[in-house]
């Protein structure tokens, strides 16, 4: 079967959320027949590579398979949190779409699921 | 036990969100006509720092400084509809908050409400020092000083807010509460659960955290164009929990309004800021959401089953905050022709002048200013590009107030030493907020209620 790739944010979405200096992200599948690929590709190590300069010194995933959902916990990533970094966007809110940018190899036959992208003639 | 439904509307999810969300959401609850509550959640974490330091200044302030603007124009109504208002916007000063309200209704010329203040969560008294000292020692692990205290709070839970509820409380003022407990404590009150009925206490904390950011779960901080469209932003509708006697909740919104609740609105939502999902700790109860489901059971109605719960953590968290600090920011614009090179150009000769007093962020806005990290291993990753409109910003924190400073003046003499075409200074130097998390012991923090008297 031909496959393609596409970025996580065709396939699922997600919101950030943050507690002193850890930060939580969720990634929520467009369709069931999508999380399979998230369970199989987005994986932790996958996570902490993207977040790299970062400095995770943990990343954890919890799945939730009902909701088609999981949620990354990525321990000490915000400079110090909300009170301490230097950075703009001290909660580190933007972070969830470092995380939507990671590539995603998608079966031809799941494509009628994915959303956005329509330049892309192949898409449904 | 009671089994007529209970409505719970939220009006705000923190302290400065629209002031026009409430009349909406106390429509459709009066239109209903069943048993109902509004809450207002208004506490991020250094909410209340800034509070205290408010109050500091000011004995009167410290209470959540927009609290006039959201009640005043659903006061009236709520009370006379039996609607009860529950809130944490006393923040630093629940006391000063009740008296402001009971001045409000004065000047509506309405009744005065009764109004309770719950109490046990400020830990900041000169008497609570030796309690967070050992806490603290246990969770950092290094000698902290608490000379530069600002607060200490402790997240407290539901049975104070249901106990006001059920002496006759029309509005309950708190300080810091665990958020979902603004809807847990209505909860408890109305069905009369037991205490420790950790599955229905679980569902309606769930509940709570759906609505504790207000317009998070109907569309708001949700859009994305051509991805995620949601109508009329602008209006968005603020939710409403229904919560049966199980403590199962659809979360809908007023009719009219903006925004949209589907499963993905609601997905996005549950899992803000839960960490494990299998134990969400709350004062109330733990929640586990590992086999929780969410149901579109109408347009704008989606139904949450399946949350379970166990017995509640012995002990509750605290926040610390202490000043610690100056942090310095300046900005500076430059457009057009190799605007990117112009600003790295700045950024460098701020990091030469500036070397000698610590770690300097530098962000290019327009090319790359919020994904990277504060010590610049990002951004030098990244190629130099072409950005023809780009904003320095450059940013740092020093224990000094006086060494704080240079970091402004350097930015503003770029006006005459810096790259060729730079615009638009602007500089800022505030004091900072440093936190710190601790656990107590549950018994060591009592919490009450009291009613305000009569003015």
């Amino acid at each position: 079967m031909s496959r393609s790739t596409v970025p996580l944010h065709r396939v699922a979405h997600g919101r950030t959320g943050d507690k002193g200096n850890r930060s939580n992200i969720s990634v929520v599948a467009w369709h069931a027949e999508l999380w399979p690929l998230l369970v199989e590709q987005v994986t932790e190590e996958r996570v902490a590579e993207q977040f790299a300069h970062r400095r995770p010194s943990r990343v954890t995933r919890h799945l939730l398979p009902h909701l088609h959902a999981m949620n990354f916990v990525l321990d000490d990533v915000l400079d110090g949190g909300v009170n301490d970094a230097l950075n703009l966007d001290s909660h580190g809110k933007a972070l969830s779409f470092l995380l939507l940018d990671i590539p995603v190899d998608v079966p031809d036959a799941l494509r009628r699921h994915l959303i956005g992208g329509d330049t892309d003639p192949a898409a449904s | 036990m009671v089994d007529s439904p209970l409505r719970i509307g939220c009006a705000a999810g923190f302290s400065g969100d629209r002031t026009d969300a409430a009349q909406p959401v106390v429509d459709a609850l009066v239109a209903s006509g069943g048993p109902a509550v509004l809450i207002f959640e208004t506490l991020a974490e250094r909410t209340l720092a800034l509070a205290q330091l408010a109050r500091r200044a000011n004995p009167d302030a410290g209470y959540e400084p927009l609290l006039v603007d959201m009640l005043r124009p659903v006061l009236e109504r709520c009370l006379a509809h039996r609607i009860r208002i529950v809130s944490n916007f006393g923040a630093a000063n629940p006391a000063g908050a009740a008296r402001r309200i009971a001045a409000l209704a004065q000047e509506l010329g309405m009744p005065i409400p009764r109004i309770a203040i719950v109490e046990g969560d400020d830990l900041s008294a000169e008497a609570r020092r030796p309690l967070l000292r050992a806490a603290l020692a246990e969770s950092t692990a290094v000698e902290v000083g608490l000379e530069s205290m600002v607060s200490a709070n402790a997240y407290i839970g539901a049975e104070p807010i249901a106990d006001a509820l059920l002496a006759g409380a029309d509005i309950v003022v708190t300080g810091r509460v665990a958020d979902p407990s603004l809807a847990v404590g209505p909860a408890l009150a109305h069905f009369g659960w037991a205490r420790d009925d950790w599955n229905r206490l679980a569902r309606a904390t769930m509940a709570g955290h759906l609505l504790e950011c207000g317009a998070q779960v109907s569309g708001g901080y949700y859009a994305d164009p051509g991805y995620k469209d949601i109508p009329d932003l602008a209006h968005a509708g603020y939710p409403i929990a229904e919560i049966d006697a199980d403590g199962h909740c659809t979360i809908t919104k007023p009719p009219g309004t903006g925004g949209r609740i589907d499963q993905h609105t609601v997905k996005e939502q549950l899992l803000y800021e839960v960490h494990d999902p299998a134990a969400y700790l709350t004062p109330d109860v733990v929640a586990d959401l590992r086999e929780a489901r969410v149901v579109e059971v109408a347009p704008d109605r989606v139904r949450l089953e399946g949350v379970c719960g166990r017995e509640r953590p012995s002990s509750l968290k605290v926040n610390v905050f202490r000043e610690q600090g100056w942090l310095a920011e300046g900005e500076i614009s430059y457009a057009g022709a190799r605007a990117e090179s112009r600003a790295r150009l700045a950024g460098e000769i701020l990091r030469e002048r500036l070397l000698h007093l610590g770690k300097l962020r530098i962000d290019l806005i327009g090319a790359g200013s919020v994904l990277g990290d504060d010590d610049g291993r990002w951004l030098a990753a990244q190629p130099r590009g072409e950005a023809r409109d780009v904003r320095l910003r450059v940013a740092m924190i020093h224990a000094e107030r006086l060494q704080a400073e240079r970091l402004p003046r350097e930015v503003t003499a770029l006006y005459t030493c810096g790259p060729a075409g730079g615009g638009g200074v602007r500089t800022a130097l505030k004091q900072r907020l440093s936190t710190l998390s601790c656990f107590v012991p549950r018994g060591d923090v009592p919490t009450r209620f009291a009613f305000l008297e009569p003015l």
